[in-house]
């Protein structure tokens, strides 16, 4: 069946048509998503309608820590993989359109807002490297020297901004970078210098207005307004764990993904089984959140009126929701071992969870926290959905 | 000298219920144990080091890279971490004889 399946795929090859899809099968990938299978160097094509696999995609290398980003179109993923690796996977053939290995050592990447470049941050060489999205030939590099010396930063936190940018921080060198690419492929970099020390990773809110940097080193966040004239980084939540010893850190809290909900921002606090609460607007603190653990990702649903939060080994077992208004926690469930990423559908009402050890995805109903659905997964990591092409910061 | 050596016995008793209890809790990590201590190093370690250990945020963790460390000083790394880094302590959840283990496993390149 399979053999017939691709001996017929082979012809549709030949006959120049492409693969995976007939006239019967032809529809759109608006509700498509992929799933890293990070220790096997796959990934999960998942219709998220009908809460199933499409497929497996595999040869994308070392995916541990694998993020994505999609083009405008939502036909194509680019997987981010830690080995260099920056694969273009065509999410309606299933198959990886074109496959570079571009560094030594890699953490994420994004796409500009016109969709036509491919960012990429590297731990070694430490810098961002800039792609065509069409064909991945290399455009622009970055190192991230900084000091006298003019040492190599590990660079994180990379993401786009309007206006062909791309945000980044330089985790050993204290630095938030801006490079603009509005002016062509060659770009002009603005260096923020002194924001603070080992900042660990950054998000953008989903306005472009205000670039956000964790510190792990300091107990506060660097934070740009990109609508100041000119930019300007200034620190916010100074002090907020109080100078008490923050506890270990079994894994470092993600900032993508922490979202505007209502009126707050929310946010992992490090070494703290606490979220932060922000005012939107003042950037002060509104309020905290005593949760299960150490918070890796608190995720707001789409609309804004929940928050998901999985939590730091050894307490990567359990989920819990809260409740944005009330700041209180309403639910908390085990979905099994090792919770390492959750994802929501579009208008946020189901969420996929992966659960590594158990390998397996679920899907639950954000409303009732009915689970709907569960996915075998080779020891699954991040969930990446489609509809992230039309999110900045995403 | 005989009257230390005929304690011999009691001793070897002592010393054999002191050694079942520490493969328990702070002794040569079981088959078993290895593997889920391998599991954690390549999972959640690997957070930081990478899952193939050669380094991401944190440093590699392949043979080379240590190899000017010795496995004792490594296994206190283990145990208390670095102060000022991410590098957190695992004393509390690995014994002694569970980092030094790890760090002699690293060394020689056979974390499965």
């Amino acid at each position: 069946m399979i053999r017939s399946r691709s001996i017929f795929a082979l012809v549709l090859l030949v006959l120049g048509l492409p693969v995976g899809l007939d006239a019967e099968e032809l529809r759109g990938t608006g509700d498509l998503g992929i799933v890293v299978e990070r220790a096997s160097g796959s990934l999960q094509i998942v219709d998220t309608s009908a809460r199933r696999s499409l497929g497996r995609v595999e040869g994308l290398g070392d995916l541990s820590h694998a993020s994505a980003v999609f083009s405008p179109d939502q036909r194509f993923a680019y997987v981010f993989g830690r080995d260099g690796g920056l694969t273009k996977v065509d999410l309606l053939t299933r198959s990886i359109a074109k496959r570079i290995v571009q560094a030594g050592n890699s953490i994420g990447g994004a796409i500009s807002d016109d969709g036509l470049l491919i960012a990429v941050s590297n731990y070694e060489p430490g810098g961002v490297r800039v792609f065509d999205a069409a064909t991945l030939e290399p455009v622009a590099d970055i190192p991230a020297d900084y000091g006298p010396s003019g040492a190599r930063s590990k660079t994180v936190g990379l993401v786009d901004a309007p206006g062909r940018r791309f945000v980044f921080t330089l985790y050993d060198g204290g630095e938030i970078w801006i490079a603009d690419f509005s002016g062509g492929d060659a770009p002009q970099v603005t260096k923020h210098r002194d924001i603070g020390a080992l900042p660990y990773d950054a998000l953008i809110t989903g306005d472009g207005r205000h670039y956000i940097a964790g510190l792990f080193g300091e107990d506060g966040l660097a934070h740009l307004d990109l609508w100041a004239e000119p930019p300007k980084v200034e620190r916010i939540l100074d002090g907020y764990g109080r100078g008490e010893e923050k506890l270990p850190v079994y894994k470092m809290p993600h900032l993508e993904g922490w979202a505007r909900a209502g009126d707050r921002f929310i946010l992992p606090a490090v070494g703290r089984h606490e979220l932060l609460a922000l005012d939107a607007a003042s950037l002060q603190e509104h309020g905290r959140v005593q949760v299960h653990g150490q918070p890796v990702f608190a995720v707001a649903r789409p609309d804004g009126r929940q928050v998901w939060v999985n939590f730091a080994h050894p307490r990567n077992d359990t989920v819990q929701v809260v409740d944005v208004p009330s700041l209180e926690v309403i639910h908390a469930f085990e979905p099994g071992p090792a919770v390492l990423h959750l994802e929501f559908t579009p208008r946020g009402h189901e969420v996929w969870i992966s659960v590594r050890d158990a390998d397996k995805v679920e899907v639950y109903d954000t409303r009732t926290f009915e689970k709907l659905a569960e996915l075998p997964m080779a020891k699954p990591s991040g969930i990446f959905f489609a509809a992230r092409a039309q999110r900045l910061g995403l | 000298m005989a009257k230390s050596l005929s304690w011999l016995p009691a001793l070897s008793v002592i010393a054999f219920v002191a050694w079942s209890a520490a493969a328990v809790a702070d002794g040569a990590p079981s088959p078993e144990r290895q593997a889920a201590l391998a599991y954690l190093v390549r999972q959640d370690c690997g957070s930081c080091h990478g899952m193939t250990l050669k380094g991401g945020l944190g440093r590699p963790l392949l043979p080379d890279a240590l190899a000017g460390a010795e496995a004792e000083a490594l296994a206190e790394v283990i145990l208390d971490g670095i102060p000022g880094t991410p590098m957190p302590p695992w004393r509390g959840q690995l014994s002694e004889a569970e980092a030094l283990w790890i760090a002699r496993a690293l060394k020689q390149g056979t974390i499965e």
